[in-house]
């Protein structure tokens, strides 16, 4: 039995992981990042001031692209949370222990992503003060939401879909709360963490109901990932529109999502690792597969371009319209553009040495942000700037303020990320410690 | 008048088996037996003789209440205040189900999980087990067993400890609280 080595193991991972909060290991280049996303978050505070005063005709939207910056940057940042829910709850429910050093981070990253995105619908409402309409609620007006309507069942998914991130990443971390509670020098990281902590003592009986929970909550968290961006999906699909095929949309947009995903948490894991000197817990292996993952995820989606090429061409007429003009019209940038960044670097990921390597896979991943922020910028404007009426006709130009905005979220979505890498334990320090435990207990 | 805490025997143990193994063998005579570990440890639901479903089944009942919410607001709505969509039926299932899902999901794991907390006696800061000496390394790499000390000789509960294996063991609550 080799015991001894394995709690002394135990003693440096706890260590290593709850040891940054009180004992930050690169406080200057965080006061850096931070105070750069600070300057976009104060840019993302004046331009959504300036939508309330001045309303949404300070950006590019128009009849007929009524939707623009504000839902194609909506699906973006909801796509990309999805991968972390699917890092965490899938590779759990499949024992795949290589998830424990990256699920803390990648669940964080949800959390922000579905924040900026659940927000882009309601600063696009025009009259946001008003988006509590979308609740079902006794009113004296005597209205109800339209529960045929997709925008309902959107409100409906997002809200669900964060809220149970919220509960799965909090029920996650309570035990390396605990753990950083206890390791804790000095009072004031005593409280914080005592009492997010919540008081969890690693009873046994505790653990036993914890996990009944984590597992079923994370089984229920999969189907509910698919759910939502199917839904996502139908926001366009629903419709009877030339380049919104229902039946390709729903699982197209789930692959594009996971796909997106990973590719962020790829960038956050290089980040991660480099910025708190976790070297030995995200190590190469974790970049390697997140490199096949996005690979993966990155053929599959490909192969979405291709079935709706191929279902247009099969339509003919409006539909076949619409597929010739993202490729020559005036947004054929875009449809190019996301062909490229999404799937030529991505061949590179076929090779391990370049998966492992921390820059190029920090590269390829922001490629296939890039990218996949095109496909969506496509998938909208193309399908709806040019109906089959002159008068409908319409180009779409985003302004200043469409990119203001944009930024901003960016800002607001790192701002928020380096505030929970700097006060809260990225990784997930018990469960790596359970695998160590499980894996010496099978070999001895 | 404020009623005296709990007393418990805390002893720790560096490695997981005998904590596991005096964890059985205590509860089979009669102590109450609790186990303090850094994470889930594989053996721990047999040596506490652990067979609470309620967990699992808050979580169904909550799905099966949200996802019944979910249908009779959506049809409630469309009773109360009818919108006619093309002349489609007013309950029109196949627009309802995503609703219902989300509502099924929301309900399940709202439910399951506050009656975990509920079920664990969670939130709660303080517990007398947190005074004994080396208890704060139940969060890093050290197992504990704790024995509930009611109606037990002090004595008898250190000796039994000291024979399986505890390198330490010590003696917290029984005190008024804080």
């Amino acid at each position: 039995m080799s015991e001894k080595p394995l709690t002394s193991r135990y003693q440096r991972i706890t260590g290593e992981v709850v040891s940054i909060p009180p004992d930050f290991p690169a406080p200057l280049a965080w006061w850096i990042m931070f105070g750069v996303s600070m300057l976009f978050v104060g840019l993302l505070i004046v331009s959504i001031a300036m939508v309330f005063i001045y309303g949404v005709g300070i950006w590019g939207n128009n009849i007929p692209v009524g939707w623009g910056f504000p839902i194609a940057n909506y699906i973006w940042w909801i796509a990309i949370g999805h991968a972390g829910t699917l890092i965490s709850a899938m590779l759990l429910l499949m024992n795949e222990n290589w998830r424990n050093s990256l699920n803390r981070f990648a669940e964080a990253m949800t959390l922000f992503a579905v924040t900026c995105g659940g927000l882009y619908p309601i600063v696009h409402l025009g009259r946001p003060w008003y988006f509590y309409w979308m609740v079902p609620y006794p009113s004296t007006m005597g209205v109800w939401p339209q529960f045929r309507s997709p925008l309902t069942w959107d409100f409906f998914a997002v809200l669900t879909y964060l809220l149970v991130s919220l509960c799965f990443w909090y029920i996650g971390i309570v035990p390396d709360l605990a753990a950083a509670r206890d390791r804790a020098k000095k009072r004031r990281w005593q409280v914080f963490f005592g009492i997010f902590a919540l008081g969890w003592r690693g009873s046994g009986r505790h653990w036993l109901r914890w996990r009944q929970a984590y597992w079923i909550t994370a089984a229920i968290a999969v189907p509910l990932v698919v759910s939502v961006h199917s839904e996502i999906s139908m926001l366009f699909a629903a419709g009877p529109i030339p380049g919104w095929q229902s039946t390709v949309f729903p699982p197209y947009f789930v692959m594009g999502a996971a796909f997106s995903g990973f590719a962020v948490v790829t960038m956050l894991a290089v980040m991660v690792r480099s910025l708190l000197k976790l070297k030995d817990l995200v190590t190469e292996r974790h970049l390697d597969m997140l490199g096949r993952m996005v690979l993966a995820t990155g053929l599959m989606t490909a192969f979405g371009y291709v079935t709706e090429v191929w279902t247009g061409a099969y339509a003919g007429s409006y539909e076949l319209d619409t597929v010739l003009d993202r490729f020559a019209g005036p947004y054929a940038w875009s449809f190019w553009g996301a062909v490229f960044f999404n799937f030529v670097p991505l061949q590179l990921l076929w090779f391990r040495k370049i998966r492992v390597a921390p820059v190029p896979a920090f590269l390829i991943g922001l490629g296939i942000a890039v990218g996949m922020w095109m496909e969506r910028y496509m998938l909208l404007v193309s399908t709806l700037y040019r109906d089959w009426l002159e008068s409908s006709v319409h180009l779409f130009h985003a302004t200043f303020w469409d990119w203001s905005l944009y930024l901003g979220f960016i800002g607001f979505f790192l701002a928020a990320f380096l505030l929970f890498v700097r006060f809260l334990p990225v990784i997930s320090q018990f469960e790596i410690k359970e695998a160590i435990e499980e894996k010496a207990s099978g070999e001895a | 008048m404020a009623k005296l805490e709990p007393a418990f025997l805390v002893a720790e143990f560096s490695e997981p088996e005998p904590m596991l193994e005096a964890a059985k063998r205590l509860r089979e005579e009669g102590w109450r037996v609790e186990l303090h570990t850094p994470f889930p440890v594989k053996g721990m639901k047999e040596a506490l003789g652990f067979h609470d479903r309620v967990v699992p089944h808050a979580f169904l009942i909550g799905g099966i209440a949200g996802a019944l919410s979910g249908f009779f607001i959506q049809a409630y709505a469309n009773w109360a205040f009818p919108l006619d969509d093309g002349g489609r039926p007013l309950i029109a299932m196949p627009a309802f189900m995503l609703i219902i899902f989300e509502l099924m999901v929301l309900g399940s794991v709202l439910t399951g999980l506050a009656t975990m907390f509920v079920r664990n006696r969670l939130p709660r800061l303080h517990h007398p087990l947190f005074d004994a000496p080396r208890f704060h390394l139940a969060s890093d790499d050290r197992f504990f067993v704790s024995l509930l000390l009611e109606g037990h000789s002090e004595s008898e509960g250190r000796a039994q400890l000291g024979r399986m294996g505890a390198v330490s063991v010590s003696r917290v609550g029984g005190e008024l609280p804080e």
